[in-house]
């Protein structure tokens, strides 16, 4: 059974449709991609899947619950996590407090406890302060967990959002272009990072414009335009498809491809 | 937790105590006892303000509404309820709490400029109720307020309530500081900085920002009840539109988002005018522009600027 299932979305901005009839389904340790060209609906669909908009038309399921219309934060309680493409950091925070908010369904939220510093509270701190630290070093982050994360660069806070997205141990993750702004080196280690988060049983959706990181690692692509669904493959069929091929590269490229 | 970061915490709760132990010894007279008990109470109000507006980045102009409650809480309920002055200053603070509670949830939900003018709204009509309800508070001239008996001993005179205060305020920058190194306040400090990321993470945004106000209208209401018992009396004043005015001053001039801010912040602005009345007429022109220039080259907050310019000269 699919973790993450979206039906036939729709959405319009203004009167524009962003996104019409799109469908796709995410099981267990796989890495699904989604791409295609800019304002074709990628970070719009991440924005319906993760509760952020609500769609027109549609629904979108975890683990075959309808959640479309759920807050936020409940989505968290069932399974999924999302990264941001223009970061949403706790700038203010350090690095091991941010990844310390994605534990917050896993820590015990009485206020007065809190207030008193009681023993539970400070065993709990200690407690998730060291799986924040596990997941900084998981993500390549190691010895930053101190540092105010405004002051840190770039490339450094797409894995700090990784691994705060990782910290409320979701069954689904989305990534929204974790390589943006990364060099090759940095780009390398991100695609070992989601291969070994995918190996632990995670659905993987990811919008990414690397295409080298899309073909390597992803099981199956998602092609969207427009606002529509163009095609759904593995890397070789998206690579052959002439519709594509034509989106990408125009039509007359696409008519050569389908003469090929 | 981390050497540095332990000694962030106790050192600010334990320089605050020393602070309040060791002040005694240098003020000369009552004068300046009333002065560092007025600090006191004061910061202990912006202590909580800064607790929904440094720390959860929700703004309120109308905190001197809960000042006002829990002022006008050790006024009326002794006098027209019988109810101990003992008991009426947690009731005063439980009725703050309440009432944030219930004008939170609607209100909570306005961001920036919109919940302003709200809170605003909110803190112009408590203090109307204090004007206008003159049966049972006096109307515009106020009422006196019975004085704090504690198992046969009273509490009156500046001395007393310089404890009293020191301590309260060394108590809940204790609190304040166990909340922000929890997941309450890791909840309140990224609501802070992206609501959409606290959201996503799990954290009920909303839930949040009610638990930062409810929390400052009761540190507020502590706070007035005991500006109420030491002076003896109370008037629609202490809960009117430029008390909170002040509050959100002393917040932001101290430093948003600091505890020591917050007592820098409500000294500056008690001790200022004090010493500013060697300029008689030009008072509070002075004033005026000191605070403007502190905003400028403070901008932070005199806590958090110097703070920083402090540990970067660090080698």
């Amino acid at each position: 059974m699919s973790l993450l299932s979206v039906r036939d979305i729709g959405i319009e901005f203004g009167g524009v449709t962003a996104l019409s009839g799109v469908s796709l389904d995410v099981g267990p340790a796989e890495i699904f991609a989604i791409i295609g060209p800019n304002g074709a609906g990628k970070t719009t669909l991440f924005n319906i899947i993760s509760g952020l908009y609500v769609p027109k038309k549609g629904r979108v399921e975890l683990r075959g619950e309808d959640v479309t219309r759920y807050p936020v934060h409940r989505l968290s309680e069932l399974g999924l996590s999302r990264t941001f493409q223009n970061l949403q950091i706790f700038f203010r925070m350090t690095a091991a407090e941010n990844v310390m908010v994605g534990r917050h369904l896993h820590e015990k939220r009485g206020v007065l406890p809190h207030l008193f510093a009681l023993p539970s509270t400070k065993k709990q701190n200690a407690e998730t302060r060291a799986k924040a630290e596990e997941l900084l070093a998981f993500v390549g982050l190691k010895g930053i967990s101190e540092q105010t994360a405004g002051n840190l660069p770039y490339g450094a806070l797409k894995r700090l959002e990784i691994a705060r997205a990782l910290a409320s141990e979701p069954e689904v993750l989305l990534l929204d272009e974790p390589a943006a702004g990364c060099n090759a080196v940095e780009t390398a280690e991100i695609d070992e990072i989601i291969q070994k988060i995918a190996a632990r049983g995670v659905a993987v959706v990811l919008v990414e414009h690397d295409m080298r990181l899309v073909m390597k690692i992803s099981h199956r692509i998602h092609v969207l335009e427009s606002g529509r669904t163009l095609a759904e493959g593995s890397a070789q069929e998206v690579r052959r498809n002439p519709k594509v091929i034509a989106a990408y590269l125009g039509k007359h490229a696409g008519e050569e491809a389908a003469h090929a | 937790m981390t050497m540095q970061a332990l000694l962030r915490r106790h050192g600010v709760v334990l320089g605050l105590a020393v602070l309040v132990l060791v002040l005694p010894l240098v003020l000369p007279s009552n004068f300046y006892f009333r002065i560092a008990t007025l600090t006191f109470i004061f910061a202990l109000a912006v202590l909580g303000l800064n607790l929904v507006m440094g720390y959860a980045g929700q703004v309120s102009l109308g905190h001197g509404g809960f000042f006002g409650i829990g002022a006008y809480a050790v006024a009326v309920g002794p006098t027209h309820f019988g109810i101990p002055v003992w008991a009426a200053l947690p009731l005063g603070a439980l009725l703050a709490g309440l009432l944030a509670f219930l004008i939170g949830r609607p209100i909570l939900k306005l961001k920036g400029h919109y919940l302003a003018v709200a809170t605003l709204g909110m803190g112009i009509l408590i203090a109307m109720v204090f004007t206008n309800e003159a049966q049972f508070t006096g109307g515009p001239d106020g009422m006196s307020v019975p004085r704090l008996v504690l198992f046969g001993w009273s509490a009156r005179g500046p001395v007393t309530w310089y404890w009293i205060s020191g301590v309260s305020l060394v108590g809940a920058a204790w609190l304040a500081m166990n909340l922000i190194d929890s997941p309450t306040g890791r909840a309140f400090r990224a609501i802070h900085d992206s609501e959409p990321a606290s959201g996503v993470l799990g954290v009920n945004v909303a839930r949040y920002k009610l638990i930062a106000f409810v929390l400052s209208a009761v540190f507020a209401a502590v706070a007035g009840a005991y500006l109420a018992l030491y002076d003896g009396g109370v008037t629609p004043r202490t809960a009117e539109f430029l008390r909170s005015i002040e509050f959100v001053t002393m917040a932001v001039l101290g430093g948003l988002g600091s505890v020591i801010g917050s007592v820098v912040g409500a000294a500056f602005l008690t001790i200022l005018p004090q010493v500013l009345t060697v300029f008689h007429d030009y008072e509070h022109v002075v004033l005026g522009l000191l605070i403007i220039l502190f905003m400028m080259f403070l901008r932070d907050g005199i806590v958090p600027t110097l703070a920083r310019l402090i540990f970067r000269r660090r080698p």
